[in-house]
């Protein structure tokens, strides 16, 4: 029994560890307060402030048709290049899954300051033209596409795509209506990692956003330098909605997967 | 009346990998409209790739393949009106048993309502009536197959390729499923081209088997003349349980095999070198003395039906099938009658002589230990290090069940004066100089026939010993 | 001859041209700069200069010890939370799990600037402990990224190897650091991988909580704001050099763990 408690202690200091500061500024972008600590009244001016300043939500809309571009660019080249390398000559396939690694492994930073250097510094492109920007989140993406769709591949029964050739579909019909719906899953969920992943990153941006446009990460990480405390409390408000989004958003992939779970059961 | 006409023929077929391997090799067959013809080999005889080549999914690297006259070698498979049903059924598991076989017909762009038409008749041939809905994961295997059936019948396919598609099942649903394939066959009337390793499932239902080994057609034929005349010693072998034995003719219409002189009704040219072929139900056992040979029974096993009775003449091992038990040890004399020996004219005079395994798990023959590991010759076994034989699964094998049979080439056995070098010993009964060399029979104390190609003179009755290296050796396995 | 005009293998091709030109075409660049100087012409400068200047080789140093130390404090949180999740029969594990997981999926300047606001509370001026409060938040950060690898090769071990451990006489202890600790290696070495190069290189934690020393990431944050192309891409190349040692070096931990692993 004593162990038994002893093991949730240690479960729920870390847990503690990860969403205290989360949730005290959760409760505090409720307040007028400027700092945390402080004891003031009740106040919805932080979202007001979030939701009607133009600069913060051109910022994050701005962020999250980035990220879905990027995601749906990174997720077609990544699953097509998956099908590719999967039914290649070995040699060709594994120069792709090497070259794939690169990204997968290599420091954000020198992801970021590479393409910068190759598309503005090289070929002179631009970072207002946003093919930089983009280019840099598809590479930082598509590799994780990729390893999300290989294995639903190899997973596959391989005479599948051969029996639609032999009831008479052609290649990509074969492809489209049989290999697709099978590696779905790997898909969707490259797609989700991409989508997560260029939320995220501050790094790649940096080095190849235009000087006028900001993502999530860039506007807070400079915003925290600043000593404007109405941006840095409406920025409370902002963290609370994406955390309260990520919670409703797992209730429901839960539940689906419940669900699921349970019509497959009671067959 | 319309002559029967070649539905598909395969002209010189061979497939060889960029790594050199050789699947199939100049591969012949003509098959006649209508025809139920089977495939029949152990694994990785070639049967599968040639059922691909068919299909369009493998291209052959040389040869052409001809469908109704007209060459497809190099045609996709989704421009061929044959259709296959896989192995393991390859049925798509998004798709609902309603779509799995509307799939085909809508690549044709047929319209919905003939769809649902033929849908429904065709799961009413394979017994699934009102099964549109469900969805594939819902069903056994039986009822997966039955599917896999449907959704290429309905095609209407010129040719129905069926590669094992049975492996999967138990042996109860196999044996309904043969029936019920047999029977729809008969319905459709379209042409049918069965793989299998399965002899039985191959004897039971084809119109012809063509039997294949090491990428080459060995026999074509119906079902009776392979079991009854197999061409050589390895579809005799393959088909039905056989006791094979290499002999000579030792005259007119008499041969001598087994240690033994037999009367036979195959007409073969004396001292020509044979294999023959004995079936076990064909073998009577005697009273000791009655029989050509005599011997003595060495294991009874009880089968059901019949009794299986293997009998030890000499180093001979002959099994018979019988009604009536025998006891181990009994004295016994073997009658075998005149047209139930199949006589075959040893093409390459191999050599095929049992070996034993010791009680230390190593191979022998004539009390000599040969220097060869038992692991090497059961595939995918390895050996513990106080002698256990283990299979790929890690469990032991038997070793008193295996049976391993040794094959060496005339050319490579040297005859020799020294007797005690020789792995077995014997006289010199037959010689014949082809030119050359000379093709002796050498008879050895184990009452066996050796063939032994050599360049010098020995004269008929010289005791020699044989020299026989093991790298020489091909083994085989038997259980 | 016909054939098909549409072949599966060749879809590969525009992701492979793809990685050629915007994986592999940048390095070749770096390459190019590193051992350039503004002028084009072939130098060394670069590299002799990143070692022999007391600053970038202090730099370096403290990299890796804010690394190791992060990633020192990482495993030690993680493995026990790992393995308490992956060997408990809670009901509510994936709901715990679950837990684990979300906070990656929050963007994570956002969660630092919660971190920040907190110690901010707690300490008053946070530069008073930079170390301290930077190795906060990059284990604040990275932690995810510790837990998971680790619960799931301690989730797919056989439990029954642990009981033959104790079935041959192993106590408890014994059991975990001869069988567990041993088998969990794969899991541990990519968590290690996963936090120990981040560390290196996230500077925007460190500019966060007001530690106003350098890392790696910093350097080529600061050339790249003095537009210095050449010194940019000798720090990248130095760092790519790290990850590609640091892959060697746990590819070979982990193969030879597979070694002893085939053993048993």
């Amino acid at each position: 029994m004593m162990k038994k408690a002893w093991k949730s202690i240690v479960i729920i200091l870390v847990l503690l560890f990860l969403y205290l500061p989360i949730l005290v500024l959760a409760v505090y972008s409720f307040t007028d307060a400027t700092n945390i600590g402080a004891i003031r009244g009740f106040s919805l001016h932080n979202y007001v402030t979030l939701f009607t300043t133009p600069e913060l939500v051109r910022m994050i809309l701005g962020t999250v048709v980035l990220a879905l571009a990027a995601a749906l660019l990174a997720t077609i080249l990544g699953t097509l290049g998956a099908i590719g390398a999967f039914y290649s000559k070995k040699g060709m396939s594994s120069a792709i899954t090497t070259m794939n690694q690169v990204p997968v492994v290599n420091a954000d930073v020198v992801t970021g300051f590479s393409i910068c250097i190759l598309l503005v510094v090289v070929f002179g492109i631009g970072k207002d033209t946003f093919i930089p920007l983009i280019v840099g989140h598809v590479t930082l993406c598509a590799p994780f596409v990729f390893l999300s769709v290989i294995p639903k591949l190899k997973q596959m029964d391989s005479s599948i795509y051969e029996a639609a050739l032999d009831l008479g579909a052609t290649p990509l019909t074969a492809l489209v209506k049989i290999v697709i719906p099978q590696i779905f899953p790997g898909i969707v969920s490259g797609f989700a990692l991409a989508v997560t992943l260029s939320l995220d990153d501050y790094f790649v941006a940096t080095y190849t956003k235009p000087a006028t446009f900001d993502t999530i990460s860039t506007y807070v990480v400079n915003a925290t330098k600043g000593a404007q405390t109405t941006i840095k409390t409406a920025l409370w408000a902002l963290s609370t909605v994406i955390f309260l989004l990520v919670v409703l958003f797992t209730i429901v992939m839960n539940l689906r997967a419940k669900r699921a779970g349970r019509e497959r059961g009671q067959v | 009346m319309e002559h029967m006409t070649n539905i598909i023929e395969l002209k010189h077929i061979t497939k060889t990998y960029e790594d050199g391997f050789s699947a199939v090799s100049d591969f012949n067959l003509e098959v006649k409209k209508g025809e139920f013809i089977t495939f029949l080999g152990p694994s990785g005889c070639g049967k599968t790739t040639t059922l691909r080549m068919i299909a369009g999914f493998d291209i052959p690297t040389e040869g052409e393949i001809l469908l109704n006259g007209k060459p497809i070698t190099e045609l996709p498979p989704n421009e061929r009106p044959i259709n296959t049903v896989f192995q393991r059924y390859a049925l798509f598991p998004h798709m609902n048993i309603y779509e799995n076989i509307a799939f085909g017909l809508r690549q044709k762009k047929t319209p919905e309502n003939v769809i649902m038409k033929k849908v429904r008749k065709v799961l009413e041939l394979v017994d699934l009536e009102g099964f549109e809905k469900r969805s594939i994961d819902t069903l056994s295997g039986g009822q997966q197959q039955r599917v896999a059936i449907a959704r290429a019948v309905v095609n209407e396919p010129q040719i129905l390729l069926l590669d094992e598609p049975l492996g999967a099942l138990d042996l109860k649903m196999r044996k309904e499923m043969q029936l019920e394939l047999k029977e729809m066959h008969r319905e459709l009337g379209i042409t049918f081209i069965y793989v299998t390793h399965d002899q039985e499932e191959a004897l039971t239902m084809s119109d012809k088997i063509v039997v294949m080994a090491e990428g080459k057609m060995q026999q074509i034929g119906t079902p009776e003349d392979i079991y009854n005349e197999p061409i050589n010693a390895f579809v005799a072998d393959f088909i039905g349980d056989s006791n094979i034995f290499n002999g000579i003719m030792t005259g007119k219409l008499k041969a001598r095999f087994c240690g033994g002189e037999f009367a036979c009704v195959d007409d073969v040219e004396e001292g020509t070198h044979i294999t023959a072929v004995v079936r076990p139900e064909d073998v009577i056992l005697t009273a000791p003395g009655q029989g050509q040979i005599r011997g003595i029974v060495s294991s009874v096993i009880f089968k059901g039906m019949h009794y299986e009775i293997t009998v030890e003449s000499g180093k001979n091992e002959i099994v018979a099938q019988s009604v009536h038990s025998a006891k181990v040890g009994d004295r016994v004399g073997v009658h075998v009658d005149p047209d139930n020996i199949h006589i075959m004219i040893a093409e390459d005079h191999t050599n095929i002589f049992p070996a034993e395994i010791n009680k230390n798990n190593e191979l022998e023959y004539n009390g000599t230990v040969l220097d060869v590991a038992l692991t090497s010759i059961v595939k995918g076994s390895r050996q513990t290090e106080d002698g256990t034989l283990l299979d790929v699964n890690g469990s032991e094998i038997d070793t008193r069940k295996l049976r391993i049979k040794i094959s060496i080439k005339p050319q490579d056995i040297e005859l020799t004066d020294e007797q005690e070098e020789g792995l077995v010993q014997g006289y010199i009964s037959n010689l014949i100089y082809k030119g050359d060399h000379y093709s002796y029979v050498i008879h050895t104390d184990l009452e066996q026939d050796f063939v032994v190609d050599d360049e010098y003179l020995w004269n008929m009755e010289d005791q020699v010993g044989l020299l026989m290296p093991v790298e020489k050796m091909i083994f085989s396995v038997k259980k | 001859m016909h054939k098909y005009l549409f072949s599966r293998k060749n879809l590969g091709i525009p992701y492979a041209l793809f990685l050629v030109l915007f994986v592999m075409a940048p390095l070749l660049v770096l390459f190019y700069y590193a051992f350039t100087n503004g002028q084009g012409e072939f130098t060394l400068l670069n590299l002799t200069g990143f070692f022999s200047d007391p600053n970038t080789l202090g730099t370096l140093c403290y990299s890796f010890g804010i690394a190791a130390v992060t990633t020192a404090v990482c495993l030690l949180l993680a493995y026990p939370v790992a393995y308490i999740l992956a060997t408990s029969r809670f009901r509510t594990k994936s709901v715990i799990l679950m837990l684990f997981v979300m906070p990656m999926w929050i963007n994570f300047s956002l969660r630092i600037t919660a971190l920040k606001e907190i110690l901010t509370w707690f300490e008053g001026n946070l530069a008073y402990h930079p170390f301290l409060n930077t190795v906060l938040g990059m284990t604040y950060d990275f932690l995810p990224f510790m837990i998971l690898p680790i619960y799931n090769t301690i989730a797919k071990l056989d439990g029954a190897l642990l009981e033959a451990a104790r079935d041959l006489g192993a106590g408890g202890i014994q059991a975990f650091l001869k069988v567990t600790l041993p088998l969990s290696m794969p899991g541990i070495l990519s968590g290690v991988s996963m936090v120990f190069l981040p560390a290196m290189t996230n500077y925007v934690v460190l500019d966060m909580l007001y530690n106003s020393t350098y890392i790696m990431g910093s350097l080529i944050g600061s050339y790249f704001a003095a537009y210095n192309w050449h010194g940019g891409s000798m720090i990248a190349l130095i760092l790519l050099g790290i990850v590609c040692l640091f892959t060697l070096l746990t590819r070979g931990i982990e193969e030879e763990n597979t070694r002893g692993g085939a053993l048993l």
